[in-house]
């Protein structure tokens, strides 16, 4: 449970004249739930495109699961096993809630061209093997009754959890989830929560950013707080919530 | 068109029936019969066209504007290889290769310029991207114009002449064949000829469209960023949309230069890019039956306006006002005005399209507004 899975230091990314990341360092270990917290703008979300190969860091290391992912193409990232759902949903609207779960298995998938005019045994099986898969998936998150639906006819609670589906279609070792529970009710919430455990429970470590600082105390096993692009603070939720400096950075003055 | 058939196999009976006996049908029930089954003949070359520009159009969502170039390729490989222009120069295995063995280099010759021509637009999008490859289709025109100095290998402007026709099984398609007391000529033989490819391509467009492959490039069309973040390879995935899209246009210019028997220039210019695309739009981008659908319409009508624009203006005034091949484009850019008003997605549209077009309700026409907002807030 101790091993580390994903660490980066010193990761620098600029745009323009606004450093939205300066030396953010941090380790991911093997199975825990890892939070990241901050006020608007700290860099949260930067720090996920970062991780994900969407965003070119300036300076920095990146290794995870032993290997080097700097500045890597996000294919190549979620080939390594990190897979993310995004803050504002992206889901590929016009494509059925099953069919977006079938594309994320692509990366673990080889059919080719040729396997796929000729309808080889091997293409065949494979096809049945990704639609059985996608299907589970569904149920899993609790959505297996629209998989037909077109995914932008889907609720937006369902939307989130669909993506959930998705990304754990690419058979992740890393789930990094941006703010799953953003305009959910709390019973909506309270059901993501228990997803989130089952996935834990199920051997995937997740990387989590959200605003609901209720869920991530319950939730997280290690937090860490950005603001302005550092880190300011990290440890189990108690510390964090403790610690002076976070205090001051969310409501803006420091504690007497 | 594809489901329906496959639940009544008596429709599709009659519509093979049909479609095995047009030929003679036409020449039975008009005088001017030749030249209708020449148009048609040309009708399915374009559906082999519109079919391959529908993968990288339709299916992959990238706007090309420059797709005639491959059918110019296929059309040129064709020629040199099978016409005395380059007969003294040439060695003689690459000669008059067989009829199977052409088409695959067709195929592969063309499919290589794809890559080629694609992998510089991998990171355009849009109207970038449009300009990018109407660009490169010139481009290849006007070498076909130019690549008769200082070695002659296009000659130029004037075109390559005496271009044998295929033969299949010691079969000359230029000559007429007896058969079952039917004779075949060479516009009766080409249209199983390329009613055959177009079987074909048919197939495999299907087979794709629902494959591993199929879903990567819808996955990118809807959002290549998190077609990206899903594990794609999108640069791949894209280039092989442009390689298939311009292999089956190599194979539709090789069968039309063996048919027409003489190609040049003119043949590849930008307007027919825009003819190909309008097919695509208008019948129904990603939907094989529309795309075929709007193929024929595009292709046949200006048949159809010169057999009856000419005798109507003949009997009202008595002489030629307009030409039709003037009034051809003024009824096009009507339609696709129309089209493009009423009917966005096309005349006979993919299930997908329809809902991206058409949202069910008003309730996710708003979501989706919200949501462009939270976008714009969130610039991920
Ligand atoms: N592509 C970009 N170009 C320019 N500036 C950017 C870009 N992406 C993010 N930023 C800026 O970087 C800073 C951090 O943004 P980021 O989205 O990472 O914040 P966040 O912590 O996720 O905030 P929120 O809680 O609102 O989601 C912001 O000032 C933002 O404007
Ligand atoms: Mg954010």
């Amino acid at each position: 449970m101790t091993d580390v899975l994903l660490k980066i230091s010193g990761i620098n990314k600029r745009f323009g004249g606004l450093h939205a990341l300066s030396d953010v360092g941090l380790t991911i270990k093997q199975g825990e739930i890892y939070g990241l917290i901050g006020p608007n703008g700290a860099g949260k979300t930067t720090l996920f495109n970062v991780l994900t190969g969407l965003y070119q860091p300036d300076e920095g290391e990146f290794t995870f699961n032993g290997k080097d992912l700097f500045r890597k193409k996000p294919n190549v990232v979620v080939e390594a096993g990190i897979a993310r759902t995004f803050q504002n949903i992206r889901l590929f609207a016009n494509m059925s809630a099953l069919e977006n779960v079938m594309v994320g298995q692509h990366v673990r998938s080889v059919t080719g061209v040729f396997g796929a005019i000729l309808r080889t045994p091997k293409a065949r099986a494979e096809e049945a093997a990704i639609t059985a898969k996608a299907e589970a998936l569904l149920a899993y998150v609790g959505i297996a009754d629209r998989a037909q639906e077109l995914a932008r006819n889907l609720s937006y609670g369902d939307q989130r959890r669909l993506e959930i589906a998705r990304a754990l279609a690419t058979n992740p070792t890393l789930l990094a989830l941006d703010e799953p529970a953003a305009g959910m009710n709390p019973k909506e919430t309270d059901d993501l929560k228990k997803l989130m455990e089952k996935i834990r429970a199920d051997g995937v470590t997740i990387l989590l950013i959200e605003h609901d600082v209720k869920l991530m105390m319950g939730l997280c096993d290690r937090i860490a707080v950005l603001d302005y692009g550092k880190k300011i603070a990290e440890g189990v939720p108690e510390e964090v919530k403790s610690n002076p400096r976070v205090i001051e950075a969310y409501l803006g003055v420091a504690p007497e | 068109m594809h489901e329906t058939m496959k639940k009544n196999p008596l429709l599709l009976a009659i519509f093979a029936t049909f479609v095995m006996v047009l030929p003679w049908v036409l020449g039975g029930f008009f005088e001017n019969g030749n030249s209708w089954l020449r148009a048609v003949d040309f009708a399915l070359l374009y559906i082999l066209l519109a079919l391959g520009l529908n993968i990288v159009v339709g299916y992959a969502g990238l706007l090309d504007l420059g797709y005639i170039a491959f059918y110019a390729v296929g059309a040129y490989l064709y020629a040199l290889l099978n016409s005395p222009h380059l007969a003294e120069v040439l060695p003689a295995w690459l000669s008059h290769p067989p009829f199977l063995v052409m088409m695959v280099l067709a195929a592969i010759v063309a499919g290589v310029f794809g890559v080629l021509l694609g992998s510089p637009t991998l990171k355009l999008r849009g109207d970038y991207l449009a300009i990018v490859t109407l660009g490169f289709g010139e481009i290849i025109r006007i070498f076909m114009n130019n690549l008769d100095r200082p070695v002659n290998i296009t000659n130029g402007p004037q075109g390559i002449n005496h271009i044998d026709a295929v033969q299949i099984a010691g079969y000359d398609f230029g000559r007429p064949i007896e058969f079952l007391g039917l004779t075949f000529e060479k516009i009766h033989l080409y249209y199983y000829l390329i009613l055959a490819f177009c079987a074909l391509i048919i197939f495999v467009s299907m087979r794709l469209q629902n494959s591993r492959i199929g879903r990567a490039w819808v996955a990118i069309r809807e959002d290549e960023i998190a077609a990206n973040a899903m594990g794609i390879n999108t640069r791949n995935v894209k280039l092989l949309a442009f390689a298939m899209g311009a292999s089956f246009g190599g194979v539709s210019g090789a069968l039309f230069a063996s048919f027409q028997g003489f190609v040049s220039p003119e043949s590849f210019v930008l307007m027919e890019s825009v003819m190909v695309l309008c097919m695509v739009v208008l019948g129904g981008m990603g939907n094989i039956p529309g795309v075929i659908l709007g193929a024929i319409i595009v292709s046949i009508t200006p048949e159809l306006l010169r057999d009856i624009i000419n005798p109507l203006q003949m009997a009202i005034a008595g002489k030629r006002v307009v030409d039709p091949e003037n009034l051809r484009m003024l009824v096009f850019g009507l339609a696709m005005i129309i089209i493009m008003l009423v009917r966005p997605e096309g005349l006979w549209p993919s299930k997908r399209r329809r809902a991206e077009l058409h949202p069910k309700t008003k309730e996710i026409a708003l979501q989706e507004k919200d949501s462009l907002q939270d976008a714009e807030r969130n610039h991920d």
